[in-house]
């Protein structure tokens, strides 16, 4: 039951986390390059920009969302559970999620990344 | 990819690992607050390593959000799971924590797939903004 309960957490966080991160990289892919934009308009117009888009925010939010899911879930499940089954899913869902809806091309190479990646966050939890 | 991307890159990987690390170093100080006890968490801002750590997850955030101005979300990801590895090698030599084989195995896995991302391009996604990906080869 209690570990039904933990696996309930780590979706949740997993959902929240990578619709944030999506949101955040999809937000940052509108406001453009930070570095040039700084360089020719200066850090205010940069922060300027950021706080205009709303998709910011909504990222921001799902961040908040996946914070709390993560200290709730710490309360029902085991912390050697919770955070590295969240963590390496996330890489896994994220991968999907950004081919899907930012269209960026994962090939191959991406795809490995993304497995061996969350195998490796898996295993040093161990 | 310029050199200053790297650094970005790398500044992400350590602000969140100095950060987390500082801000479980201070919380420990506080011993065990639970959100029963709002006023104790809103207190621990004063403990001068919350402070520090908070500071330093600051600034990743920023530098998180720099990349993803240039770079796909399936790069920087992967790219800056370092971060797991470096956790482990403080632990060992602040720590001295013996690092077991499944440990070691775990590193070379994210080691690789930190190599497989890296040796790709950084976007994929034809943008506005940013049409030709190596733009900035040009600029610097």
């Amino acid at each position: 039951m209690n570990n039904a309960y933990a696996w309930g957490a780590i979706a949740l966080i997993t959902l929240a986390a990578t619709t944030g991160d999506v949101l955040l990289a999809y937000s940052m892919k509108r406001v453009g390059h930070v570095g040039e934009l700084w360089e020719s308009r200066g850090l205010l117009a940069v922060v300027k920009r950021i706080l205009a888009t709303p998709t910011f925010f909504l990222g921001v939010l799902a961040m908040a969302v996946a914070f709390y899911s993560l200290l709730f879930g710490l309360s029902w499940g085991n912390l050697s559970l919770v955070v590295p089954a969240s963590a390496s899913l996330t890489f896994v869902a994220n991968a999907l999620a950004a081919r899907i809806f930012l269209h960026e091309r994962v090939g191959r190479r991406r795809w490995l990344a993304a497995i061996c990646v969350a195998a490796g966050v898996a295993l040093m939890a161990m | 990819m310029t050199f200053r991307k790297y650094l970005v890159l790398a500044g992400i990987t350590v602000f969140s690992t100095l950060g987390d690390s500082l801000l479980a170093r201070g919380m420990k100080d506080l011993g065990g607050a639970s959100l029963h006890n709002i006023s104790a968490l809103l207190l621990a801002v004063l403990n001068p390593f919350v402070t520090a750590g908070i500071i330093l997850l600051i600034a990743f955030f920023a530098s998180y959000m720099s990349a993803l101005s240039w770079a796909d979300l399936t790069y920087v990801l992967p790219a800056t799971s370092l971060s797991y590895v470096l956790v482990a090698v403080i632990a060992r030599i602040r720590f001295h924590e013996e690092i077991s084989p499944t440990r070691w195995l775990g590193i070379a896995l994210i080691s690789a797939g930190v190599g497989f991302v890296a040796a790709g391009p950084s976007s994929t996604t034809h943008h506005e903004r940013e049409s030709v990906p190596e733009r900035e080869e040009v600029h610097s």
